[in-house]
């Protein structure tokens, strides 16, 4: 039995009043990858916002339901949003990296949280760069900025910065899709490796991209009301070859989407 | 069906051969493009003119009163008896209010622009940022009866020794007076600062107010700097303000609390009196007027490289 990092019950997300993704209950097992699919516009990105409130920062957007982190509900009455981000980390579908130095951007978590010693900010930049598996290309220019790094290598950066503030669980929004097929495996790599430690929520629409890398898979589909709603949720070998739904069946097998 | 083809050919060849329509629009978009070319090169031209005047004017000046002479002395009297032709006096003058109005509007300047783009409200920054710039449009001649008749007496009852005309009440007016160019400029400088960046900042847990002294000033800075310094071109050029509320007595100090004179200020005072044209005392404007030309195309020189450099940071 796998142990739940994350759940969500009964999870509805309004944009301006409208539902864009409705009675979502899902549970995310520690140290797996999960991947969410569906097609576009079906509420996945809506979804992951969730699991670190990212969706505060939209003015219009309303959440009712619950998302559990270990047992607490991240939006409770008490619950610190900054606390929570630290902890739920997230990479975004266009590499990111501050217009700053590569070691500056890997530093930005840890200084924001009052690290100030030189010696340690090192270590923690070394630790990530390498968890990311980027040092090896960037150590002998870590004052560089950022931005003359090629795409892969600043989505792995990014990657990197959010691994500095220790989170237990990375959230990822298609990180590869801005990629080529190189640098494409090598986030898939390294997806693999972080889920030794990590809880990984990738949100792919590259059904082959969930097949290769996940454990888990979610698969949701807005219907004609242009709601979204999870379908099928598995382990994802069964969701591949025996879905129990005929929707999930036609979207993996291309019939829509 | 030779006889259809050469006729068919011969349609089309006709509908290649230019009408007379064609040739009016041809011409047409030639007198377009021409008052066009026309109207660019009427500033570029007025521009040119300008500076010739006041090279022309300004060189029988250096031929009686030297470079040296000019740039060392610390008097300027070109209108007593004993003339003098220092023009520090006039630069420190400038200065001064400059400075004054730089330290005023820079710090409200950008703090009102880090408000609206990562405080405000869509609704209250679509009022604020239009209300802010109705500041810019009110005509500096009000600013200068503002800075004399309000802001100088409100002054003086927090310094007793301040002199009815003073560099201080000017200088603050003219502060005000610039505000919304810095907020403006470097709002639009923060707003350009692409959204994904906030994101990655809030992302890792960073408060609103990190993001903004985190990321977004940094990433906006350029822009920011560009802004202070088109602002300390306005400053340095200014006129009406300083030539109303800050003085004609051009003396070398740095003491806000006295009257002073500033370049500008000069100009319009000889410009406006009875002092006879092609006279030596005349021609002391074009000399000053070419420093001040010289000061604020350097300031104005500098911004646009900043400028260009900041527009290539998200390429
Ligand atoms: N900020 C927003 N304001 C209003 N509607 C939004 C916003 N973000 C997303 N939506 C809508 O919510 C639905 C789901 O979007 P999204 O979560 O981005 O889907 P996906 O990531 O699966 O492509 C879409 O219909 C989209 O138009
Ligand atoms: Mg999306």
């Amino acid at each position: 039995m796998e142990e739940i990092v994350l759940e969500t019950q009964n999870l509805t997300v309004y944009y301006n009043g409208r539902p864009a993704i409705e009675g979502i209950s899902l549970r995310i097992p520690r140290r797996r990858i999960t991947a969410i699919i569906g097609p576009s516009g079906c509420g996945k990105s809506t979804l992951l916002r969730c699991f670190n409130r990212m969706n505060d920062l939209i003015p219009s957007a309303r959440v009712t339901g619950r998302v559990l982190f270990e047992g607490v509900d991240l939006y409770g009455p008490d619950v610190d949003v900054v606390e929570v981000r630290r902890r739920i980390g997230m990479v975004f579908q266009k590499p990111n990296p501050f217009p700053k130095s590569i070691y500056e951007n890997v530093a930005f978590g840890p200084r924001i949280q009052g690290i100030r010693d030189r010696r340690r900010l090192d270590e923690i930049v070394e630790r990530c760069l390498r968890a990311a598996a980027l040092w090896d290309e960037v150590k002998d220019k870590l004052h560089q900025n950022a931005l003359t790094l090629s795409g892969g290598q600043q989505q792995r950066l990014c990657i990197a910065r959010a691994l500095a503030t220790e989170p237990e669980v990375l959230l990822m929004d298609e990180p590869a899709s801005a990629l080529d097929p190189i640098a494409t495996m090598k986030i898939e790599d390294l997806m693999r490796e972080l889920a030794r430690e990590y809880t990984i929520v990738i949100v792919t629409h590259n059904m082959q991209q969930a097949a290769r890398v996940s454990d888990y898979t979610a698969f949701m589909l807005a219907g004609e009301d242009r709601v979204g709603r999870l379908i099928e949720f598995g382990p994802t070998q069964q969701i591949f070859t025996r879905p129990r739904d005929r929707r999930t069946e036609d979207y993996i097998t291309g019939r829509f989407g | 069906m030779g006889l259809m083809s050469r006729s068919a050919a011969g349609i089309y060849a006709a509908r290649l051969q230019r009408g007379m329509a064609t040739r009016w629009r041809e011409w047409g978009e030639l007198a377009i493009q021409g008052l066009l070319l026309f109207a660019a090169m009427v500033s570029v031209f007025t521009t040119l003119g300008i500076v010739a005047v006041l090279v022309i004017e300004a060189v029988p000046f250096f031929q009686q009163v030297s470079l040296i002479e000019f740039l060392t002395d610390p008097q300027w009297t070109p209108l007593f008896a004993q003339k003098h032709f220092g023009i520090l006096p006039l630069v420190a003058g400038t200065f001064l209010t400059s400075a004054v109005a730089l330290a005023l509007a820079m710090p409200v300047g950008l703090l009102s622009a880090i408000y609206l783009s990562e405080y405000a409200p869509a609704r209250v920054r679509a009022i604020l940022k239009p209300a802010l710039e109705v500041l810019a449009g009110i005509p500096t001649v009000v600013y200068g009866y503002f800075a004399l008749l309000f802001v100088t007496p409100l002054l003086k009852r927090v310094i007793p020794d301040l002199e009815t005309f003073n560099a201080l009440s000017a200088g603050l007016t003219m502060g005000i007076m610039i505000i919304p160019l810095i907020s403006s400029l470097s709002e639009d400088a923060l707003y350009a600062v692409p959204g994904s960046l906030r994101e990655a900042a809030y992302a890792l847990g960073a408060t609103r107010l990190e993001v903004a002294l985190r990321v977004v000033i940094p990433a906006a800075l350029s822009g920011i700097v560009a802004s202070f310094i088109l602002a300390a071109s306005r400053a340095i050029g200014e006129t009406m303000i300083v030539a109303i509320a800050a003085g004609q007595r051009p003396i070398l100090t740095l003491d806000p609390r006295r009257a002073i004179e500033t370049m500008t200020a000069y100009i319009v005072q000889v410009s406006l009196g009875d002092t006879p044209h092609g006279t030596l005392e005349f021609r002391t404007i074009f000399a000053v007027g070419l420093v001040l030309f010289l000061l604020t195309l350097v300031f104005n020189l500098i911004a646009l490289r900043i400028i260009e450099r900041y527009r290539e940071v998200y390429r």
